[in-house]
């Protein structure tokens, strides 16, 4: 009997559907558009939607409530957050000799900073502006002034928190990640320890570490007892100098885990055979890391930095529920400033014109890195 | 024969060193969590007063669920657990079925725009949620609702508020995506021939073969929303609609009640550390997979 050659039947499909016959594509255009629609709906009215929105708020005076009609005002809530202007303030001088006044101690006497920035018609540029910092330079001083110095100091926290957890905390999940890597018996179990953090919430976190903190909290006991009483109980989280470090910390305590698995899933896919072969060329541990180890997580390495400082540049829970921005503005961040005017003070205008710079920043640190990567990748 | 002994001896002692290491890393991660727990059994007198020694750590002295009873007493707990867990779920839900129904048009349908929208989709996993909070607060505080009362105008001191705009999220469509497009086309043809809608082969082919990756949305979906905080502290402001993490404000009036604030936080967190202590290899997994994304 003769056998007929037959093609096999997803072949004929394919054929058909590409000349735009068959059953196979039968109304595939509505389908894939109905599909997808309800999806792409929602993400256009309650994401895209609010993020243009945020782009048009900022350029007016909107409130949540007004009995006043909304209006365009330019850039002026970006001016009013963003004016940094530097001011070097020189000794008051006798006006008839020109020599400098000096107080009893002989001293320089210097103009009232209040004087210069409250309507003084010699200094318009300096007008509603406050201190931001100061410097003493021989018998001038340099002042830096800002038109919104809560939100300076907001920008300069979260900068510093970025740059501080990203690297620290990417170093530490990696270690961890070495840690776990290792074929003894029962790791898995220090696996589930290490990532256990990042299933609980940060509010609770924020509120267990609060207590940890406090002056006659475990930190500062633990601490008296490990160094026999010669330390002295620090209150972490009411001190300007140590409340950011605090929250720092207490962040990468709680993230690090979930970096961790990131760095474990890269580690695996690093083929054993490289490290056999290391090892037979008598390679040490140390050079098995940087030879081996190091260049099979390049990429991963980006990813990880990229999702690290998307992740701290939205810090808000920890200063919410631990600080509130204080003490002295110590802890004050971007998101919380957002939330602060947008929400609390009801200025959805100030808020938004806060989101947009935040959001600005996280796009070029974002592609800043990308174009980094690219670099190397080469 | 003795330095093969000696070799033996060392190999054990550096197996005994990376054990010490990893359970003192272990130690690190746990104590505040063992110390919650504990002190919510203890009362405030002595939570304070232990947290001086290792007694923080251990359930010593005068042990009770007082402070569980006070914390029910002072806050309508099981009021804020309720919303918790419909506002978790049905986000959940509702976004496992349309995330898992645009990600198969995505990956497995044409049609014309197809990948211009994926990519909008997809650029905006950049986007912050953090950024369009205030801006979404105004929006729906202007938005339109037909309910039993009629229509009626902004949606704030309700569940919709919290449930409708997080129900399609780019990070599941993305990783439904991925999935699906590893599923082999001649499975649809198939089915296809054999006289399926598109709608049944989503429904009986896609579905029943993506198990894991309904699993990874389903777990990261649910953690965002139980641990949701920014968004209902903005829009949920009567005690009826607050969710569990907002509802901890009850516990911050004049003088802490640090044994309650404990009992509470235990209440809303150990239900959490059961599920995942029981899928920790898929909540892993999950994270894992979500930080393919970049």
């Amino acid at each position: 009997m003769q056998r007929i050659p037959v093609k096999p039947v997803p072949e004929l499909v394919r054929q058909a559907a590409a000349s735009g016959l068959g059953p196979g594509r039968r109304g595939e255009e509505a389908a894939g558009l109905a599909m997808a629609a309800p999806a792409v709906i929602l993400l256009a009215a309650f994401l895209i939607t609010p993020f243009a929105l945020a782009f048009v708020m900022a350029f007016t005076n909107q409130r949540l409530v007004s009995p006043n009609p909304t209006a365009f005002v330019g850039t002026r809530n970006f001016s009013q957050l963003l004016t940094v202007r530097p001011f070097m303030m020189t000794p008051v001088t006798d006006p008839e000799t020109g020599a400098t006044l000096r107080d009893d101690t002989g001293a320089p006497v210097y103009p009232v900073l209040r004087d210069i920035t409250r309507r003084n018609p010699d200094y318009p540029q300096f007008d509603g502006l406050r201190e931001l910092a100061s410097w003493q330079l021989g018998e001038r001083r340099l002042y830096l002034l800002a038109s919104d110095v809560v939100f300076m100091r907001a920008l300069r926290n979260t900068m510093l928190f970025v740059l501080v957890v990203a690297p620290t905390q990417a170093t530490l999940a990696l270690m961890l990640a070495l840690m776990i890597n290792q074929r003894l018996r029962g790791v898995n179990i220090f696996r589930t320890i290490y990532f256990m953090p990042v299933v609980i919430s940060i509010v609770v976190v924020s509120l267990l570490w609060r207590f940890i903190y406090s002056p006659g909290g475990l930190l500062n006991s633990m601490l008296t007892g490990l160094t026999f009483g010669a330390f002295t109980p620090v209150d972490w989280l009411g001190n300007p100098n140590t409340a950011l470090g605090a929250i720092m910390a207490m962040s990468i305590w709680q993230a690090v885990g979930f970096h961790m698995v990131i760095w474990l899933s890269g580690l695996q896919t690093i083929p054993g055979v490289l490290y056999e072969a290391a090892s037979v060329e008598g390679a040490s541990t140390l050079q098995k890391f940087r030879h081996v180890t190091w260049p099979g997580l390049r990429n991963t390495a980006v990813l990880i930095l990229v999702v690290i400082t998307m992740q701290a540049f939205a810090l808000f829970a920890q200063i919410d529920v631990m600080t509130r921005g204080g003490p002295r503005d110590a802890t004050q961040s971007i998101v919380f400033q957002a939330v602060q005017r947008g929400f609390e003070r009801q200025d959805i205008a100030g808020g938004s014109a806060i989101s947009v710079v935040l959001f600005l920043l996280v796009l070029s640190v974002s592609l800043l890195q990308r174009y980094v990567t690219r670099e190397r990748a080469r | 024969m003795s330095g093969r002994m000696v070799g033996a001896r060392n190999e054990r002692y550096r197996v005994l060193w990376r054990y010490a290491l990893l359970i003192a890393v272990a130690l690190v991660f746990v104590f505040p969590v063992v110390f919650m727990v504990v002190s919510s059994l203890k009362p405030d007198l002595q939570l304070l007063r232990d947290t001086g020694s290792l007694r923080a750590f251990l359930p010593v002295g005068d042990i009770s669920l007082d402070n569980y009873v006070a914390a029910f007493k002072r806050a309508p707990i099981g009021r804020f657990v309720y919303n918790s867990v419909l506002v978790t779920s049905l986000t959940v839900m509702f976004g496992l079925f349309l995330n898992s129904l645009a990600g198969f048009a995505f990956a497995k349908l044409r049609w014309r725009g197809r990948a211009i929208v994926l990519s909008v989709v997809i650029a905006t996993l950049i986007v912050p949620f953090e950024t369009i909070a205030v801006p979404l607060l105004m929006m729906v505080n202007a938005l339109p609702w037909l309910g039993p009362d009629g229509l009626t105008f902004g949606w704030l001191n309700s569940y919709r508020v919290q449930i409708v705009p997080f129900i399609a999220d780019a990070l599941s469509i993305f990783l439904f995506v991925q999935f699906f497009k590893d599923l082999p086309d001649e499975i649809i043809e198939a089915a296809r021939i054999d006289g399926a809608s598109w709608w049944q082969v989503y429904l009986r082919v896609i579905v029943p073969l993506s198990g894991p990756v309904f699993a990874t949305a389903a777990i990261l979906k649910f953690l965002a929303m139980y641990n949701m905080y920014l968004w209902p502290l903005m829009v949920a402001q009567g005690e009826t609609y607050r969710p569990v993490m907002v509802g901890l404000q009850y516990f911050f009036q004049l003088n802490v009640a640090w044994g309650e604030v404990m009992a509470y936080l235990s209440l809303i967190t150990i239900p959490v550390l059961v599920f995942y202590l029981l899928l920790q290899r898929a909540f892993i997994e999950s994270i894992a997979a979500s930080g393919v994304k970049g």
